[in-house]
């Protein structure tokens, strides 16, 4: 399912209203548990409305599903948490906002590991989505309901979010595409804040194609984001079937210890075809990349502990029996609301910027972030784009990793320097170990993203897996 | 190192309740990850912290009012709600 | 007696601004329902992001060169996490290290000499929103949150403890008040838009923290509790413990506000969703709108207008006032001005809880003429002033209605009126000649009769006494009067 074979259906008579209905009850009979709140209502209205006035914007009548961390205005949105439990948004994402003005159709929310702290999409409290190339597997996260919908083919395009990885990697581990923008390229207004210096709103599609038209229609200048920067150009557009210009450098230390063998020769091969096609190679090194993790978890964990404090079922969300001192009704609420893996990212967070520890946890990992950002300008001078694996390893087994937090966290180890450093970054198929798929990921200068696009293109017309 | 008492602290300030289970549990899985935190103690980091990655400064709104949502709006996900206030738990 | 230690934490709200610090949502929710001057920022819902308010900045920076303050090179906002059901985040957006000013002062007018009040830094954070406690706070089974304060723009000025008395106390603050009134950027009218964290502590002993005083006259009463209670314990031997106080305004007590669990920490760190200031590059043009402030307006008024210190005080401490002076003193005398506009008027105007906006400039001026011209008393002119406030109306109409009352009668129509009540009475004004004083007081009754009261008794006095002179010359037996 992708966009042109929509435009096509429907020019052929299909109504949006059928393509619709279709999906939801594709959706209802899916054992991928994708979406977590489907919009049936809204999503038909708009329909019937699209058969009745004719398809118009960038994506007239395309159904789209998005992660259930970005604000949808009458939509319930609970980032997939007890706590938010009957949260509907009186207002909508930036994201959403523009997605409407181009005649998308909102098709419902998708499952996400609680409040995008996760690599598996598994502590979602509406339970674990699933791999679609294999039902006892993870589909990555955390943004996993939106990667397994587009890879179940049950919707074109989905939204998902990136913090250290949560659309590259389960992109991956689907099999589509899906990208990490520039940080500033996206507004992030209305959407729920994890951990908010790093994180990014991304588009997935099934094609290179669809994510840069997906990518048109969200980005560009928000005034209510002050980090929001204003676009240079239309992604689509620059999609051209040329690498000559490509200098494509390899950072051996995305390629070191724990890096499945089978992934390691899948994205070196599509290294090589690259090259047959005309971009060049060379091997370079970010040696700060050691510490990405560590740098990374701090300030997530930090920003969050902060981020979280304001789920106090006053304003919405859960609320318990009978009220007590305010403390006490604050903390049973917390208690109850949050999941075990959000507490513990919570109590570590709250550790590192305690008196006492801010200088040696999170000062400290904003330095090393310095030299980290440092190491990618410095590579991407003669460089215009950097390829590494998306995932050590392909999809794992529900339940095979859920047990160990610090395990499951070096899974990150490719794709949380990309958010430190904050430069885009996309991942394509590249293969496959066995039967699940493999991840390529294409990494690019600031607010480049036309090059990585490119790129990536290119190997998927003439290359890719 | 995160001890029980620790963690008793650390829930106080976050406000959550921890369960007696989780407050024996906790602090041998934050201490193993606090451990892998200790590699950034080998760094010599003698730069200034990167707080926005953008590096932009004087980021402003012009003075001007724009529209509310209503008090319905607003109340709409109250769990409990009076006379157009939203309603609390007593403060001592 | 030991000595008192007071220091100050002063928010203020920068309630001229049109929008809130960190979202476009209107200031002017006073007279509003609750929860109607809301949105996704100010509610803290998920997802919504802060803007911060470039005139707020520029307010800020107006405040700390006023107050004497360094101005920093650049600044930033910092998250202060800790809970409160007012707090819509579980933080509150504030500043920290790098606030935008530090080591300012504010000079106090006291009996004994100037006394210098050293601020120590000044700083920008988002104003909570407002609890209402069914019954009193300690007493309350549930309370009741009103967000539309909830961003509005505060200012917190810190001080050195440099303060000795609640009286100080309450001066430093109605100078604060003063100047941000003359910068614009504040209007004290409004309810919330001054609260006090007030620190006290007896010399040697712990001090306790008295939060969020919502009210002048609320500062000096909860610190004069407080010096009475520390000073009870320490006569009765009991330590002062260092705790956080909640001043009842309605029962002008302190109570204690400890909780068992232990200190907060505020885990300080950069708000990420806010970019660095610079400030330093502004500060030049900001300079340049700064408008003369209390001290320097006093000096002038002394110099330009020649009128004494303690009316050029009472003059400046409303920049009302002191324009309205100045409008009155360029048409009239400076001096007479200056008891008319600080002495009666300000009293008439205080008397009835009215600002000076109540009273139009060019009556005053008016009026002055009209008495300096010697055709009103200075009764008759306090009379003008109090219907002009009472029931409205202009100084001449007010002067032609009242005529009888207010114009002073020319000389020649009371002596007219005097000479014939002296021929319709000749009886009475023989025995008043004769030095019989009802009689004198039966001819001043007539003459007051037919003018409405409006004569000097004094002039008629004059009269009475130059026909009496005259009438004893002409006698044929010219004796004198023992
Ligand atoms: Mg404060
Ligand atoms: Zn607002």
């Amino acid at each position: 399912m992708n966009v042109d074979g929509i435009r096509e259906m429907l020019q052929n008579g299909k109504s949006v209203e059928e393509l619709v209905h279709s999906i939801f009850d594709k959706i209802e009979h899916s054992k991928l548990n994708a979406f977590v709140t489907l919009a049936k209502e809204s999503a038909l209205e708009e329909a019937r409305r699209v058969d009745k006035h004719g398809a118009k914007g960038m994506l007239g009548g395309i159904p789209i599903g998005i992660k259930d961390s970005i604000s949808t205005k009458g939509i319930q949105t609970t980032c997939c948490s007890k706590i938010l439990e009957g949260y509907v948004p009186p207002y909508d994402a930036h994201v959403i906002e523009r997605l409407k003005a181009e005649g998308a159709i909102i098709i419902g929310k998708t499952n996400m590991d609680e409040f995008a702290m996760g690599t598996s999409t598994e502590t979602s409290r509406f339970g674990p989505a699933r791999n679609p190339w294999d039902l006892s597997r993870v589909p990555g996260g955390s943004s996993g309901g939106s990667a397994a919908a587009v890879a179940g083919g049950e919707v074109p395009l989905a939204l998902g979010s990136d913090t250290g990885g949560s659309v590259r990697c389960p992109a991956s581990f689907c099999g589509v595409v899906g990208l990490k923008p520039t940080y500033g390229l996206v507004s992030r207004y209305g959407l729920i804040a994890y951990a908010n210096s790093l994180e990014q709103i991304g588009p997935f599609a099934g094609n290179v194609k669809d994510v840069a038209l997906l990518l048109d229609v969200i980005s560009g200048y928000d005034s209510r984001d002050s980090t929001s920067m204003t676009k240079k150009c239309e992604y689509l557009k620059e999609l051209k079937d040329d690498v000559s210009d490509v200098k494509i450098g390899v950072p051996k230390e995305f390629f070191g210890e724990g890096i499945d063998e089978k992934v390691e020769k899948a994205v070196w091969g599509g290294i090589k075809a690259l090259e047959d096609m005309g971009a060049s190679y060379t091997e370079i090194s970010l040696p700060h990349t050691k510490y990405s993790l560590a740098v990374y978890y701090i300030i997530a964990m930090s920003e969050a502990s902060s981020n979280l404090a304001r789920f106090d079922g006053l304003r919405y969300g859960l609320r318990l029996g009978k009220d007590k001192d305010w403390h006490t009704t604050f903390s049973e609420i917390k208690a109850q609301g949050f999941g075990e893996e959000v507490k513990r990212r919570i109590l570590l967070g709250t550790y590192a910027l305690s008196a006492g520890y801010y200088g040696k946890y999170y000062l400290k990992a904003l330095k090393v972030r310095t030299l980290i950002k440092r190491d990618f300008e410095f590579a991407l001078k003669d460089t215009n784009v950097l390829i590494t694996p998306t995932m050590p390893f392909p999809a794992f087994k529900i339940g095979e990793k859920i047990g160990e937090p610090l395990a499951l966290y070096l899974a990150d180890v490719n794709t949380v320097p990309i958010n430190l450093a904050g430069v885009p970054s996309v991942s394509v198929p590249c293969g496959f170990a066995g039967k699940l798929p493999i991840g390529m990921q294409i990494i690019g200068r600031h607010f480049d993203e036309a090059t990585i696009l490119r790129t990536a293109y290119v190997f998927e017309r003439n290359g890719g897996g | 190192m995160i001890t029980k008492k620790t963690v008793d602290h650390l829930g106080w300030l976050a406000r959550i309740k921890l369960t007696e289970e989780e407050k024996e549990k906790f602090p041998d899985q934050l201490n193993s990850i606090l451990d892998y935190f200790e590699k950034l103690d080998e760094v010599e980091a003698d730069v200034s912290p990167t707080h926005h990655v953008l590096g932009l400064t004087n980021v402003f709104r012009d003075d001007v009012a724009g529209q509310s949502i209503s008090q319905e709006d607003a109340l709409g996900n109250a769990p409990r709600k009076e006379r157009g206030y939203f309603k609390g738990p007593r403060i001592i | 007696m030991k000595e008192v230690i007071i220091g100050l934490e002063v928010h203020v709200q920068l309630n001229k601004l049109r929008s809130k610090l960190f979202c476009s949502c209107s200031t002017q929710y006073h007279d509003s329902e609750p929860d109607t001057h809301t949105c996704p920022v100010c509610l803290g819902l998920p997802g919504a992001l802060p803007v911060t308010n470039g005139k707020a900045v520029d307010n800020a920076i107006k405040v700390a060169l006023a107050l004497n303050c360094n101005i920093e090179e650049w600044t930033m906002f910092y998250r202060k996490n800790y809970y409160y059901p007012d707090l819509v985040k579980g933080f509150q957006i504030s500043q920290y290290d790098y606030p935008i000013a530090t080591n300012g002062s504010i000079s106090l007018d006291m009996e004994g000499g100037e006394r210098i009040i050293r601020i120590k830094r000044v700083h920008m954070e988002e104003d909570p929103g407002k609890l209402v406690h069914v019954g009193t706070i300690d007493k309350s089974r549930y309370s009741l949150i009103d967000y539309n304060r909830s961003g509005m723009a505060l200012l917190e000025v810190v001080t050195e403890p440099d303060l000795r008395t609640p009286k100080e106390a309450r001066l430093f603050l109605n100078k604060l008040k003063n100047i941000l009134e003359y910068l614009d950027v504040f209007d004290s009218s409004l309810e919330g838009s001054l609260r006090v964290d007030a620190n006290i502590s007896l010399a040697g002993g712990a001090r306790a923290e008295i939060k969020n005083i919502s009210s002048y006259k609320g500062v000096e009463k909860a610190l004069l509790f407080e010096i009475v209670r520390q000073n009870n314990l320490v006569r009765r031997g009991v330590k002062v413990v260092q705790e956080t106080r909640h001043f009842d305004e309605v029962r002008g007590i302190t109570i204690s506000l400890r909780t068992k669990e232990g200190e907060e920490d505020y885990r300080y760190f950069p708000e990420p969703d806010l970019v660095p200031i610079t400030i330093a590059d502004r500060v030049d043009d900001i300079k340049k709108t700064l408008p003369e402030l209390p001290d320097a307006k006093r000096q002038r008024f002394v110099l330009q207008y020649g009128i004494s210190d303690n009316h050029a005080k009472v003059l400046i401490s409303e920049l009302g006032l002191a324009n309205f002076f100045e409008t009155v003193a360029t048409e009239v005398d400076a001096n007479l001005s200056a008891t008319w506009v600080a002495d009666i008027l300000k009293g008439e105007l205080n008397y009835r809880d009215l600002d000076i906006s109540a009273f139009s400039p060019n009556h005053m001026v008016q009026i002055l003429q009209v008495l300096k011209k010697d055709t009103i008393t200075e009764n008759g002119a306090v009379q003008v002033i109090r219907t002009i406030l009472d029931e409205g109306g202009t100084p001449s109409e007010i002067v032609k209605i009242k005529s009888k009352d207010l114009l002073k009668m020319d000389v020649d129509a009371s002596e007219n009126i005097t000479l014939r009540v002296i021929e319709e009475n000749p009886g009475a004004f023989q025995d008043f000649c004769k030095g019989k004083n009802e009689a004198m007081h039966f001819l001043m009754g007539q003459v007051m009769k037919e003018t409405h009261g409006t004569v000097n008794r004094s002039t008629v006095i004059e009269l009475l006494n130059k026909s009496k002179k005259e009438k004893l010359q002409n006698a044929p037996d010219n004796h004198r009067e023992a």
